[in-house]
């Protein structure tokens, strides 16, 4: 990531499907990602509150939900790009023991 | 920075150990002893008093804990002398325990409730030994002490995102350095290694150690199924969770690299201490403060780094809690709880070598004698030991 004064946003790893807010995001607002020198965006399409997750791309229901290029949980619902991903939408796989 | 060439000012030991502080520890065998260990401390000026809810009417695995925990205790290098306080018919061994401490050299004393007969009578006999022990270690004097005898404790609470981002790595930086200049490190915090564990294990010196490592990890997990099978809530807490963090596994990932990158060297028992030699260490115990900050307390950490995103306010009786915080926000608004700033990580790009000096630099001047926050406002008084099995 580039050092800039005030970041808004971090990805953690270039496999990410999730991006994590630095500052509170609203609805309508354009995120460019500094990903691999392409010209990549995304509009936010929630309130993002900061420090919260958004997805980078379409999230399928069953996927698994990715950041530190690890997987943190799996996906409970379809996710689209710029949404919210938190517990309303994503399920951890480890000591929940398969239940919601 | 490379901190080879560090000094700190401590305080010399029999056994070879050095400690940060010069306190007297009361420590107290059981919770019926509480009360009287509590009471005596605050008659003597230079005390520090360790009370938990332990020591009877537990499993044997239970009791040893407690022995082993309160041995660990009373041997680190920030007491200059121990009093122990026992009832009489506890379950743990008031006498071994005052034994073991005892092999470090350090003066200990012991009462026991019942002997004396009753409340004001071991008051009056607590109250004489410890004047004495605490009038004993106030000659000692502070020397300049290798960095190399530095043993950091690392912990991480009231996480959010900004912790496994900025305040974790930072300390991971400090970790690093610490170990390169000789000196050691002990985490704990089982279950949030649940969901990273695989990361962890490739970080082991050896498959033995590994494969203790993750059978902590899997018998904690298989418990919680076995209590009901959804952890979420209790960890990541609704805390956690309201500020963002929306499983264990992703809390896990952000709090693994405050370990920095050296080998895990041994993995050792809720309780234990690893040996005083160079390198990382990992202890089982749970993450819930009063219990990891007790365990790494007895594994001989001098000083312990807590790394808080919303902002945690423990400290520790006897061992220095440092509270470091990426979270402007919890900075700004927490100001006597954190004592160190590293949201200039994220926000103005500062390095994460730069923060992890600032990281590092910060604890050797408590090490001479720097008070943190949480040690200015006395906020150390919610202590506890681990228990595996029921009360019975």
């Amino acid at each position: 990531m580039k050092n800039k004064t005030e970041q808004i946003i971090i990805l953690l790893h270039e496999e990410d499907n999730t991006i994590t807010a630095l500052s509170d995001l609203s609805p309508g607002q354009e995120i460019e990602i500094d990903a691999d020198e392409t010209d990549e965006s995304v509009v936010v399409q929630q309130d993002i509150p900061y420090a919260h997750k958004f997805a980078r791309v379409s999230i399928p229901e069953g996927a698994d939900v990715k950041k530190y290029g690890e997987v943190i949980g799996i996906a409970t619902a379809a996710i689209g790009p710029g949404e919210h991903v938190h517990v309303h939408n994503v399920e951890g796989k480890r000591a929940q023991g398969g239940t919601s | 920075m490379n901190f080879s060439d560090i000094t700190f000012m401590g305080y010399r030991r029999p056994d070879g150990q050095f400690g940060v502080r010069n306190y007297l520890g009361v420590l107290s065998t059981v919770t019926c002893a509480n009360q009287a260990a509590e009471d005596i401390a605050k008659h003597i000026d230079g005390t520090a008093v360790f009370t938990h809810q332990q020591g009877c009417g537990l499993l044997r695995s239970d009791l040893d804990i407690v022995e082993r925990t309160l041995i660990n205790l009373g041997r680190n290098p920030n007491l200059g002398a121990v009093l122990v306080v026992s009832l009489g018919c506890e379950g743990v061994d008031a006498e071994r325990i005052a034994a073991k401490i005892a092999e470090t050299g350090k003066p200990v004393e012991m009462v026991k409730i019942q002997q004396e007969g009753g409340y004001f009578a071991a008051l009056s006999e607590a109250g004489l030994k410890a004047q004495k022990l605490a009038a004993d270690i106030s000659h000692f004097q502070r020397e300049p002490v290798d960095i190399r005898h530095l043993r950091l404790g690392i912990k991480c609470g009231a996480s959010d995102p900004t912790s496994g981002l900025s305040s974790n790595p930072a300390v991971g930086k400090a970790v690093d350095r610490l170990i390169e200049a000789g000196g050691s490190a002990v985490f704990g915090e089982t279950t949030e290694v649940i969901g990273a564990e695989h990361i962890l294990a490739q970080r082991c010196i050896e498959k033995a150690v590994a494969d203790k490592l993750l059978a902590a990890v899997d018998s904690l997990e298989t418990r919680v199924l076995q209590c009901g099978g959804d952890m979420r809530g209790g960890n990541p807490s609704g805390g956690n969770i309201a500020a963002g963090l929306t499983t264990i596994e992703e809390k896990s990932l952000g709090a693994i690299v405050k370990t920095g990158t050296t080998p895990i060297l041994d993995v050792f028992q809720y309780g234990e201490c690893p040996p005083m030699e160079k390198g990382l260490y990992f202890v089982d115990s749970p993450g819930r403060e009063p219990e990891i900050l007790a365990a790494l307390a007895a594994a001989g950490c001098q000083i312990i780094l807590f790394s808080t995103g919303i902002g945690a306010p423990q400290g520790f009786p006897f061992v220095p809690v440092v509270k470091l915080s990426g979270n402007r926000n919890t900075v700004e608004r927490l100001v006597d709880f954190i004592d160190l700033d590293v949201s200039q990580v994220l926000l103005q790009g500062e390095t994460l070598d730069a923060a992890g000096d600032r990281v590092l630099e910060f604890p050797i001047q408590v090490a001479s004698g720097s008070k943190t926050k949480a040690e200015t406002i006395g906020y150390s008084g919610s202590t506890a030991i681990y228990q595996a099995g029921p009360i019975v």
